[in-house]
């Protein structure tokens, strides 16, 4: 029984993803039967490279995901060398997984509510400092070198990365390490700097790429924030995919393909500049030299990470009080009045699309917590690892470009009728969930003490009984936080769902994206507000479950 | 379970190219304590984890355990019935110190207030009454150590298996808690295989000694 769960995972993760690229390839070449297309050419190839404006689309996707990336990784790397081991720092790990479990587009819907110019900060600042009683014509958001759109992707980033790291420095034992470098008389930033993060930094290697392939080709935070004229190149892809004129599907495959080449492209800079640092540092670590004054790194570190967090937490809270303001008028900081009525006008719409990510986040949660389980089980029967877990078969959907595959999907769940059902829109979500899912499970499940198990059997108990009574009952705090992040994962869907859904399963995400061009900052506020009230409940059922049914087990509060 | 001799016949245990154990024969009778003493690494564990039928599949083995006439190495484990204690008392955390015991009680025994008896005289015995609704994390290491006791016999093991159970306790726990365990595997007439590396606890066991040589292994210092 149990060894049928990987290669199921394997065929339910990779299966879509793979066909999806063939789905995609094909068009590429003009190669798509039901359209009466059979002649492989290269025709989609010279329409898409004369497309007005392709240059700059390109540069800016391939820009936004490296400046990205080396901000986040920049910024995480100060934060952990300035703060690691302080209470301030501990403090700051309890905010992460909640600001993480906001999905990104929620995040840069909120960024534009607050930096807008007619955002929360100009109405603050206004009259009485820029003498503004109209908003100025700048263009802040969607500006055209992308820089809110990076604003925005870091916001989001930087906390990953920075969870990313605090679990690998919990294995890397960076905590000693520190301490070593200092008792040479290292200063303590350059102290970590050289002696933990060397440590660190391959372990972060994968998310790293991760965030570095989502830059490139982020399709609805770029929706908000970035430039329309010309929009990055996987925006357009998208448009032209989903165009009524099926004439430029086949320049979108074409565009997805280029859109592959890009983050292709990325990850060999993001190499060879890795090659270079590596180079580099492994010099810089053994010229002894101790470091000076750090008083410049840490501000800058703080006032940073504190600039980014304060920017996300005043943009959701710009979104809160939008969704319940009556008149608002330019200048004003605050609305003349609060009113439930902007909720009740959007009951119906809000209850469907409520409803529809509801039901979505929690089956393909629970599928992925089942299907988690039963892969870890089979590695811990047999101690072995799966190709799952060895040859980052996981990270393929997470680093590939979404357009790439999912357009492919489409394409196949067209031709098989599929597309619009329930099912192969869970299916595609589970693609994205199921790998969050199994990284944040697999840690904790692997570190449980098998002598349990052996104890359990030993006194009679049946395997069944042993992993039903007595294991996932020990490991209901991780399977709980696990279920949290694919819930967050799969409520912060936007293509799976454009894709699959056929427009018959509008959920929160796909409405605020949506509406977030009309400029309702009522209703967009409104349909932001649950988009991050869903996963912040799960994140606090996920803590708050287990603590309650264990609130008389002292022994099971100090397992994480 | 009546009780009966528990015997290993020509049990050999390999890790690739070494030889742990080679060809170990022997036989407990009830209510006898057979001590193995060993070094670590020379695989008193994995012996042990054979035994139960719970042994990582990098080992390779070959022989026979059996409990009177039965050969208990067809068995799966939760069929072999052989109760093992660890160096950690291994008590569930997310299980009362009632709930614990009641866990190891044989499912035939059906009636709710019987296998409620069963788990407060067990709980008198070790000298914990009134102990069924605590949380097992609040006892001290001398009382898990006793409910990890109790909790093995209320299995009705064929057999017990000790590996190392004493050597995490203090030294006045140790002693007290020692002979504790002996006191109760003679009265359940158990044969017991006690594992250890510390002379005292062999000379306590007052019963067969057994050195394990460090057989076959190429790189003995």
């Amino acid at each position: 029984m149990l060894r049928l769960f990987p290669p199921l995972a394997v065929v339910l993760l990779v299966g879509p993803v793979l066909a999806g690229l063939a789905g995609t390839l094909l068009p590429a070449f003009d190669y798509l039967p039901v359209l009466g297309h059979r002649a492989a050419g290269l025709q989609a190839w010279t329409q898409l490279l004369e497309l007005p404006g392709l240059r700059t689309s390109v540069w800016l996707s391939l820009s936004t995901g490296l400046v990205t990336t080396i901000l986040s990784v920049l910024l995480v790397v100060l934060l952990c060398a300035a703060w690691h081991g302080t209470r301030a720092f501990a403090a700051m790990e309890a905010w992460l997984a909640p600001l993480l479990s906001v999905p990104h587009v929620t995040v840069a819907l909120g960024l534009a509510f607050l930096i807008s110019p007619s955002g929360w900060i100009m109405r603050c600042l206004s009259p009485w400092l820029t003498g503004f009683s109209q908003p100025p014509d700048w263009r802040i958001i969607q500006d055209a070198n992308g820089l809110s759109l990076m604003f925005g992707l870091i916001a989001k980033e930087a906390p990953f990365l920075l969870l990313m790291t605090l679990a690998a420095l919990g294995q890397a034992d960076g905590e000693r390490g520190s301490v070593v470098a200092r008792t040479f008389g290292y200063r303590p930033m350059i102290g970590w700097l050289k002696a933990v993060f060397p440590r660190v930094y391959p372990q972060i290697r994968l998310p790293v790429l991760a965030v570095l392939a989502y830059g490139v080709s982020v399709v609805d935070v770029a929706m908000v924030l970035a430039p329309t004229t010309p929009a990055p190149l996987a925006v357009r892809v998208v448009k032209m995919a989903n165009d009524s004129d099926l004439n430029l599907r086949f320049i979108a495959s074409a565009g997805a393909m280029l859109q592959c080449a890009l983050v292709l492209g990325g990850v060999l800079f993001w190499w060879m500049l890795e090659r270079t640092v590596r180079w580099w540092g492994n010099r810089w670590i053994t010229t002894g030299w101790r470091g000076g004054r750090e008083s410049i790194p840490r501000w800058i570190a703080s006032v940073a990470g504190a600039t980014l967090g304060l920017a996300v937490i005043f943009g959701l809270l710009a979104m809160a009080v939008w969704s319940v303001a009556t008149h608002w008028r330019f200048p004003a900081a605050i609305p003349a009045g609060l009113t439930s009525a902007n909720w009740k006008l959007h009951a119906s719409g809000v209850t469907d699309a409520v409803w529809n990510t509801l039901s979505l986040a929690v089956c393909t949660t629970a599928f992925s917590l089942i299907l988690s389980v039963g892969v870890l089980e089979f590695e811990a029967a047999t101690g072995r690892r799966t190709a799952l877990s060895k040859v980052g078969l996981l990270y393929v959907p997470l680093v590939l470009p979404q357009v790439a595959f999912l357009f492919g999907a489409q394409v196949l769940l067209a031709l098989s009728r599929l597309d619009g059902e329930w099912i192969a829109l869970a299916w595609l979500h589970l693609v994205f969930v199921f790998p969050y899912v199994f990284l944040a499970l697999a840690d904790a499940y692997r570190a449980w003490d098998e002598r349990y198990r052996r104890t359990g059997l030993c006194l009679g108990a049946s395997p069944l009984r042993v992993l039903l009574r007595i294991k996932l009952p020990m490991l209901l705090r991780p399977i709980a936080a696990a279920g949290a992040v694919g819930f967050a994962v799969s409520v912060g869907q936007y293509l799976p769902t454009l894709f699959a859904g056929a427009g018959r399963f509008p959920t929160l995400t796909t409405e605020a994206v949506a509406l977030s061009a009309g400029g309702d900052l009522r209703s967009v506020g409104i349909y932001a507000m649950l988009q991050m009230a869903l996963p912040l409940a799960a994140f606090a059922l996920a803590l708050a479950a287990p603590a309650w049914c264990f609130r008389h087990r002292r022994g099971m509060h100090v397992i994480r | 379970m009546n009780p009966a001799a528990l015997e290993l016949q020509q049990v050999t245990i390999e890790l690739g190219a070494r030889t742990l154990i080679a060809g170990l024969s022997l036989i407990v009778e009830p209510g006898q304590v057979v001590t193995l003493m060993g070094e670590s690494g020379v695989g008193k564990s994995s012996l042990l984890a054979w035994m139960c039928g719970t042994m990582p599949e990098a080992f390779r083995a070959s022989g026979r355990v059996l409990h009177g006439a039965t050969d208990l190495s067809l068995l799966p484990p939760e069929d072999r019935r052989l109760g093992i204690l660890f160096q950690d008392d291994l008590l569930f955390p997310h299980l009362s110190v009632g709930q614990n015991l009641a866990f190891a009680l044989p499912a035939a025994l059906r009636s709710r207030a019987e296998r409620r008896t069963k788990v407060e005289g067990a709980l008198d015995e070790a000298g914990l009454s009134g102990y069924a609704d605590r949380d097992p994390a609040t006892l001290s290491g001398g009382q898990r150590a006793r409910v990890a006791v109790m909790r093995v016999l209320l299995s009705e093991p064929r057999a017990l298996l000790l590996d190392e159970p004493f050597s995490k306790l203090d030294h006045a726990t140790r002693q007290r808690f020692r002979q504790f365990v002996f006191d109760h595997l003679r009265e359940a007439r158990l044969p017991t295989l006690l594992v250890t590396h510390d002379p005292e606890d062999a000379l306590a066991a007052a019963g067969m000694t057994l050195e394990l040589p460090s057989v076959g292994s190429p790189q003995v210092h």
